[in-house]
This record gives structure tokens, C-alpha cells and sequence, in this order.
């Protein structure tokens, strides 16, 4: 496909992670793969913290009492963890680790277009990451992730100052992430990689930045102003001083609607990627599925009032807010056939990063088409802010986006690291993963459908049967990420060396380049001459 | 290489004869500001100010001249204000009306 | 271009950085990054604006009350001062382009100037709401009609005017290394694409400003 000459002498030995062994060369460094790496060890860090936030939420919830903590200190809680999850690893879970590897490999390039900006964006994310921290470890907030005014402006006697600076620092590391994205995928494509011909998990990126550059302001602002009124009693959202709260909340859900498209599109990218590898088929409507990530990103914009169905808002702004919500599920289910199309019949190999896929797909169909119930303006009125909301949103979001970046980290580990992982435990925590989700919070949309409200410590006896399965199930989940921590990090130091620049026969110019990359990527610049995905092609080869 | 050949030079008499306009464009704003026309002032300000606006970004951001990408860059985050500024004011706007009776009121009233 | 060979480039352009093939991909990717910077910044500030409707459209008689506080001569020359700005900014990046070095150092110098002078004139704004009690929080006082709708017009009036000053002492920021290294002859005709972005930002600046003075000071 490329021009990649293997002089063994240079390529081989030297690669992005043995050049250079001092902290400086790790923590000042351009390249992007180490800067991806950075970042996947913090976002681990995270991960790990909102999972344990996670577990006191379902430890309490095990028993109808509020027998393990208070209503304050459980408000606290699950505002950590809803906090952490979002803006210190979803956001930036697959783009900034796997799109920060993968992507300038995947065009063609030496780097991202702004190498320096690039690692500005990982110590905000760090120095947004140290607030979070701070605020955990110093009291909390008990505002819930969305910060809603007047009670984080005036009434919560938490950190919310701290959290929100958190979130608008990291936000900014969001937006420079996205800049330098857009920028290398629209200027530094290798010759011959036209439009047409790019990676979907690119396309899936260069709708993501869009989102990140043009939603992630306005919450900046809109938590600088809510800021300003907690601190100086200027009234902006107060309606003691003539503001209006449903304003924050327009503004609020303005960016974070879209940015729920921030926490899936790179997945879907990802999933694109892995489905056609082992199915070695072409993917089936190219077009059609870079055209919907596209649909999706700027749809997104144009939805955000259905989160405000109850909360004063015009019932006619939200019957149109909720007829276009309905019109996003178009270019979502187009994604989900496209793939199912691309694997009839295709050879698929049931690798685990492709069970990981098809947990992906499954458990997003569920999650996308409660979407479109939650949608329905009469029927949210009996579903809003239950449980069955709660189901929805972890469906997609870790059912989802978790399952993909699962499923991407499986698929480009031996290229990011040069190293393999057991085959066989990496099945059994797919496995593990699925079952103990659906166990999770399958039963939270019955308990949700049957009244049993959202933020809640203690609740009526009759609903312990349900928990108590989530709880179970949270422990099976648990397990199933923990197992790949561990044998991630044996494989880091001790596993088997891979030194096949393509170890499972895929498609893309990242399969080019030696095993791991060099700092420099491409040691001749690459010339594309074939259409993207050509599995057929190479199926054509193998047969003659 | 040569950024003379790719890169259009602007004559200083074209930023001079820009800034002029500018200028009076202020002016104008100023007077329109001293006489009371009602409604039509906030027409008036806005629309002088979005005729300055569109000057400095074709001349002084040099718009004119440069490629696609800078223009839809411009229309871009014109688009999407848009989108925040006709959403919004579409719940304000709307937030008085009252749903419109389908007549089940009256269905009661007769049983 | 094509006939050069790839090595002939690298030593034409020492400006050019690593990871990119030519000065034409590093001019073009940085003009692309400031843009889409500005699209954010559009966004940023568009938030308020979106605020600004709102409330305009609620309260307009306690709009147009809270107007006539504010200093419309001192407004109306501010916007006279940033507009010199944009002129002598725009001058630089033509002096850049065609390699005048003492034209741009001199020009980039008079933009600081008015840049300070646009600072200096908000300040005294700043100071002269502060002596009347019309900076919202709990020092405001009204007298007259609807103070409490004509705080919030404040609230947007500092939020608005403040997150617009806070980008020119940035700006002046940005303007002050620019001017280290143009003293220091970076700039050539061939290489001004710093010069070029930093203009970009700092009209970005004045157009936001040319829509702030209708809107805070006028209507």
C-alpha cells in the first residue's frame, strides 16, 4: 500500500518508546503516540476512581435504607462519579488516546499538526484532572454533574466553585485536541488519501472536533458566568436577581447535549474499524456511514431541549426539540445496519476485540432505542429523571463508548506497545463485561419504569430486588475490567514481543509502519493507491 | 515556496480607504443614536454593525482572498450562533402560549 | 515546488517545523488553526450574546433606562481607538509581507498603543460605575425605576465588557512577543505567518467590540 522500506538497521531497533528513557523525554515530549500514552495511563487513572465512586453508588443502593451513608454524603458521591466518567474519561477516552495514536498514522503524517499545542492539552486536561482530584478528596460537590443553577450558584454549600473551574479547564484541553485534529486531517493527508479514501474511524474523529470546538465554549462560558454568580452575586441564572434558571440549563445542554456525541462518535469510528478487520470484507456504505457522523454531529445540535422536557420549558420549543431527536436516531441506526451488512457474509474471526464490538452493537441498539422512548415528550413526563434514564445514558455511554475503547485498546494494542495479550483472558473479560452490564442495568430500566427515581439514597422495599441484581451485576462488571488491567500491564512489561508491523492482516496505513511506530512514523512519506479497505482485494491475492 | 506569488498584498490605500469607512461608520452610529426613530434604532445599530463586522473580516482578515476553508470557517460559527441564538429564542418566544384545546372539556361537561 | 528536491526545501525554509512536508502545509495548517480557533471564540462569546437576547428581549424598557447610565462619548471613542488598531494591525501584516522590518515593529507598536489606550479608557469606565454603585452584586444601587432588571443589563455589561478586555490584555500579550521577535528579524516575506494569525486574533477582538457598543451602550 505505502512505500514503507524496512532498513533493519534503523527502523527496527529504535522505536517511539525507546527513544529516550528520562521523565523529560516522556513529559516534554511532541509525539504524539507518547502523548496518547500520557494519556491512557491518566484517563486509566480516572477510570479507576469514577469506577470506585461507582461501587460505594451500588453497595449503598444494595439494601432499601440508607444503612452505608447519608442522603448528603451519597449526593456527593454520585456527583464524583458522574463528574469524573465525563470530563475526565469519556471525554477524552478514545479520542485523546486512540485518535491521538492512530490518527496522524492513519493520514499519513509525521504528527499532529501542533505538536506543542497537543501536549498543552494534556497538562490542562491534568491540571483540570488535579482540581477534580482536590475537590474528591476535600469535601466533594453535590450539585450533580450538570451544575444546575440556582442551587450550585446559591444554595450548595460545596466545592462547586473548584469542580466547575475543573471542568472548564479541561473542557479547553477538549477544544485544542479537536483543533489539532481538523487541522491534520484536512492538511496533512499523505498524497492520494483523498476524502474518499480515509479511515471511518478518521471521519468519525473529524465529527467529534467539531462538536469539541463549537460546543465546548458555550459551557465554558455558561459555568464562568454560573462562577461569577456564586462568587460576586452577579445574577445571571438567579431569579431573586431577574435571571432565569432555565437559561443555564439551555446554555448547559447547548454543549453537553452534543458532547454525549463527543462520548460515542469515537467509538463508533472505532467499531467501524474493527468490524471490517475481522470480517475482511469491505465496509458495506462507506459514504453512508462517514455521511452520519457527520448527520450526528450537527443533529446534535439542534436537540438539546429534550433534556428540558419538565423543566419550564415552551411544550411547543419541545415538540420540536423532540421531533429532530427523533431524526438523530436515522443516521445512528444507519451505522448499526452498515455494520451488520459489512459482516454478512464476511469471514469473521471471533477475536476480542471483535466480542467486543458485538457487545458494542448490541447494547448500543438497546441504548439508542430507549433514546427514542425518552424522546417521546408525553412518555418522559413519566420517565424523567428515573432510573430508566439512568439505564439509557450508561447503555450508550459505557455499553457503548466503553466497549469500544475496550475493543480499540484490544485492537491497536500490539501496535501502540509491540507487545500481545492472552488471547483467551481477553475473551473471557469481553464475556465478563457484557454479562455483568446487561446484569447491571437491564434491571434498572424496569425498577426506572416502575417510579423509582434517580439521586436517590434509600427507596421503597419492593425495588431491592432490582438493586440488588445491579449490584451483583456492578461486581461482574468490575471484574471484567479488572482483568484487563492486570494482563495489560503484564503485557506491557512482560508480554510477547510483536514485531509484525500487521499482525491480524488489516487495512490502513497504520498497519504499515514497524511494530511499534518510530518516533518519526513514516520513514518515507506514503503514497496512497488504493481505495480504503480493500479486503477483497486481498482475499483476491491470497486465492492466486 | 514564494509566499509574494501565492499570498494576495493588499495596497495600503485599500486599509486606508476600509478604515475611512469604518470611521464614519461609527459616526453614523453615533448620530442615528441621537435621534429617536423607536424600534428602528436597534435595526439601525445592528445593522451598521454587522456591515462594519463584514468589512474587517473580508479586507482586514483578508477573507477575500483567502481560501475555502477561511470562508467556511466564517460561515461555520455563523451558522452554529444561529443555531443557538434561533433555538433559544424559540422556548422564550413560545413559553406564554397556552395548548390549544382539542374540546374534551366540553365532551365532559355534556356526559 | 515539484522540481525542487526535498532537501533543497528543508534548507530553504528553516522556519518550517518537523512535521510538516513544506512552508505551504505550515502556513496553511497554522491560517486553519487560528480560524478555528476564532470559531471558537465566536461560540464563547456567543453564549453571552444568547444571554444578551435573552434578556434584552424581557426587559426592554429596563434596558433602555440602564443604557442612558452608561458612557456613550467614552464607548463611542473606544470603538474610534480599536478601529486605528485594526488599521495599524493590518498595516504590520502587509509591512510583513513585504519585508519592511522597521515598518513592522513600528506598527506593531502602535497597536499595543491603542490596545493600552482602548485598556486605559475601560478602566476609567470600570471606576466611574464602581464610584456610582452600578457594578452589580451587593454594593448595586438604583435609583429609579426597576433595579433589579437593570442589574442584570450590568451583569451583562461586565461580564460581556470584562471577558472582552480580558482577550485584549492577551491580545496585548500575544502583541508583545510578536514584537520581540520582529525586532529580532524573524519576519521575512517568505515566512510571516505569525504575524499574520496574531492579526486575525486581534481583529477577531475589534469586531466583538464593534457589536458591544450598539449593544450595551446604544440600544
Amino acid at each position: 500500500m505505502s512505500a514503507y522500506v524496512e532498513t533493519p538497521d534503523a527502523a527496527s531497533k529504535v522505536n517511539y518508546l525507546t527513544n529516550g528513557w528520562t521523565w523529560q523525554s516522556w513529559l516534554l515530549t511532541g509525539d504524539h503516540k507518547r502523548i496518547a500514552m500520557l494519556y491512557l495511563i491518566s484517563i486509566t487513572v480516572f477510570f479507576a476512581l469514577g469506577g470506585a465512586f461507582a461501587a460505594a453508588i451500588r453497595l449503598e443502593l444494595m439494601t432499601p435504607r440508607g444503612d452505608l451513608m447519608e442522603a448528603e454524603t451519597y449526593n456527593k458521591v454520585f456527583t464524583m462519579h458522574g463528574v469524573i466518567m465525563i470530563f475526565f474519561f469519556l471525554i477524552p477516552s478514545v479520542p485523546a488516546t486512540l485518535g491521538n495514536f492512530l490518527i496522524p498514522l492513519m493520514v499519513g503524517a509525521k504528527d499532529l499538526a501542533f505538536p506543542k499545542i497537543n501536549l498543552l492539552s494534556w497538562y490542562l486536561y491534568i491540571i483540570g484532572g488535579i482540581l477534580g482530584l482536590y475537590v474528591a478528596v476535600s469535601g466533594g460537590v453535590d450539585t450533580g454533574w450538570t451544575f444546575y443553577t440556582p442551587y450550585s450558584s446559591t444554595y450548595s454549600n460545596s466545592a462547586v466553585i473548584a469542580t466547575a473551574m475543573g471542568a472548564f479547564v479541561a473542557g479547553f484541553s477538549s477544544i485544542l485536541t479537536g483543533l489539532n485534529f481538523i487541522v491534520t486531517i484536512h492538511k496533512m493527508r499523505a498524497p492520494g488519501l483523498t476524502w474518499g479514501r480515509l479511515p471511518l474511524f478518521v471521519w468519525a474523529h473529524y465529527a467529534t472536533s467539531l462538536i469539541q470546538l463549537l460546543g465546548t465554549p458555550v459551557v465554558a462560558i455558561t459555568l464562568v458566568l454560573m462562577m461569577l454568580e456564586r462568587g460576586f452575586r452577579i445574577g445571571f441564572f438567579d431569579p431573586a436577581l431577574g435571571g432565569d434558571p432555565v437559561l443555564f440549563q439551555h446554555l448547559f445542554w447547548f454543549y453537553s447535549h452534543p458532547a454525549v456525541y463527543i462520548m460515542i462518535l469515537p467509538g463508533m469510528g472505532v467499531i467501524s474499524e474493527i468490524v471490517t478487520c475481522y470480517s475482511k470484507k469491505s465496509v458495506f456504505g462507506y459514504e453512508f456511514i462517514a455521511g452520519s457522523s457527520l448527520a450526528i454531529a450537527i443533529l446534535g445540535f439542534f436537540v438539546w431541549g429534550h433534556h428540558m422536557f419538565v423543566a419550564g420549558q415552551s411544550t411547543y420549543a419541545g415538540m420540536v426539540f423532540s421531533l429532530i431527536t427523533f431524526a438523530v436516531a436515522v443516521p445512528s441506526a444507519v451505522k448499526v445496519f452498515n455494520w451488520a451488512a459489512t459482516m454478512y457474509k464476511g469471514s469473521i474471526s471471533w477475536d476480542t476485540p471483535m466480542l467486543y464490538a458485538m457487545g458494542f452493537m448490541g447494547l448500543f441498539t438497546i441504548g439508542g432505542v430507549t433514546g427514542v422512548m425518552l424522546a417521546t415528550m408525553a412518555l418522559d413526563l413519566h420517565m424523567h429523571d428515573t432510573y430508566f434514564v439512568v439505564a439509557h445514558f450508561h447503555y450508550v455511554m459505557v455499553g457503548g463508548m466503553v466497549m469500544a475503547f475496550m475493543g480499540g485498546l484490544h485492537f491497536w494494542w500490539s501496535k501502540m506497545t509491540g507487545r500481545s495479550y492472552p488471547e483467551m483472558a481477553g475473551r473471557v473479560s469481553a464475556f465478563l463485561v457484557f454479562i455483568g452490564f446487561n446484569l447491571t442495568f437491564f434491571p434498572q430500566f424496569i425498577v426506572g419504569y416502575l417510579g423509582m427515581p434517580r439521586r436517590y439514597h434509600a427507596y421503597p422495599d419492593e425495588f431491592q430486588v432490582y438493586h440488588v441484581m445491579s449490584t451483583a451485576g456492578a461486581g461482574v462488571l468490575g471484574i471484567g475490567y479488572l482483568l484487563p488491567a492486570i494482563y495489560f500491564t503484564y503485557s506491557l512489561f512482560a508480554g510477547k514481543r510483536v514485531t509484525d508491523p500487521n499482525p491480524v492482516n488489516a487495512k490502513g496505513l497504520e498497519w504499515t509502519v514497524p511494530t511499534p511506530p518510530p518516533t518519526e512514523n513514516f520513514i518515507v512519506p506514503p503514497v496512497v493507491t488504493e481505495e480504503v479497505y480493500a479486503y477483497a482485494e486481498q482475499e483476491e491475492k491470497s486465492l492466486v | 515556496m514564494d509566499q509574494h506569488q501565492e499570498h494576495h498584498v493588499a495596497p495600503s490605500s485599500m486599509y486606508y480607504a476600509i478604515f475611512a469607512i469604518l470611521i464614519c461608520c461609527t459616526g453614523l452610529t453615533y448620530f442615528v443614536w441621537t435621534i429617536d426613530l423607536g424600534f428602528l434604532n436597534i435595526v439601525v445599530a445592528l445593522s451598521i454593525a454587522i456591515f462594519k463586522a463584514t468589512l474587517v473580516i473580508r479586507y482586514f482578515m483578508h477573507v477575500k482572498w483567502s481560501p475555502i476553508l477561511s470562508k467556511m470557517a466564517v460561515a461555520t460559527s455563523l451558522v452554529f450562533l444561529g443555531i443557538l441564538l434561533v433555538l433559544l429564542s424559540m422556548d422564550y418566544a413560545s413559553r406564554g402560549w397556552q395548548p390549544k384545546s382539542t374540546g374534551w372539556e366540553k365532551h365532559q361537561v355534556t356526559q | 515546488m515539484s522540481d525542487h528536491s526535498a532537501v533543497l526545501d528543508a534548507h530553504q525554509d528553516e522556519h518550517v517545523a518537523h512535521q510538516f512536508a513544506n512552508a505551504k502545509q505550515q502556513y496553511e495548517s497554522s491560517n486553519l488553526g487560528m480560524w478555528l480557533f476564532l470559531m471558537t471564540e465566536v461560540m464563547f462569546f456567543g453564549g453571552m450574546f444568547g444571554a444578551y437576547v435573552i434578556y434584552r428581549t424581557w426587559y426592554p424598557e429596563a434596558f433602555k433606562i440602564a443604557s442612558t447610565a452608561t458612557n456613550v462619548p467614552l464607548g463611542a471613542m473606544n470603538t474610534v481607538v480599536l478601529i486605528v488598531s485594526s488599521l495599524t494591525m493590518a498595516l504590520a501584516v502587509q509591512s510583513a509581507q513585504l519585508g519592511k522590518k522597521k515598518m513592522l515593529v513600528w506598527m506593531i507598536i502602535l497597536t499595543m498603543f491603542f490596545g493600552a489606550w482602548f485598556l486605559g479608557v475601560k478602566a476609567i469606565e470600570y471606576s466611574e460605575k464602581w464610584h456610582h454603585h452600578h457594578v452589580p452584586g451587593a454594593n448595586f444601587i438604583w435609583e429609579g425605576d426597576g433595579g433589579r432588571e437593570v442589574q442584570i443589563l450590568y451583569c451583562l455589561y461586565f461580564a460581556m465588557t470584562g471577558m472582552h478586555a480580558v482577550h485584549m490584555v492577551v491580545g496585548l500579550g500575544i502583541m508583545t512577543w510578536l514584537l520581540l521577535t520582529a525586532i529580532k528579524g524573524h519576519y521575512t516575506p517568505k515566512y510571516y505567518n505569525p504575524v499574520e494569525i496574531c492579526g486575525l486574533y486581534w481583529h477577531f477582538v475589534d469586531i466583538v467590540w464593534i457589536f458591544l457598543f450598539p449593544m450595551l451602550y446604544l440600544i
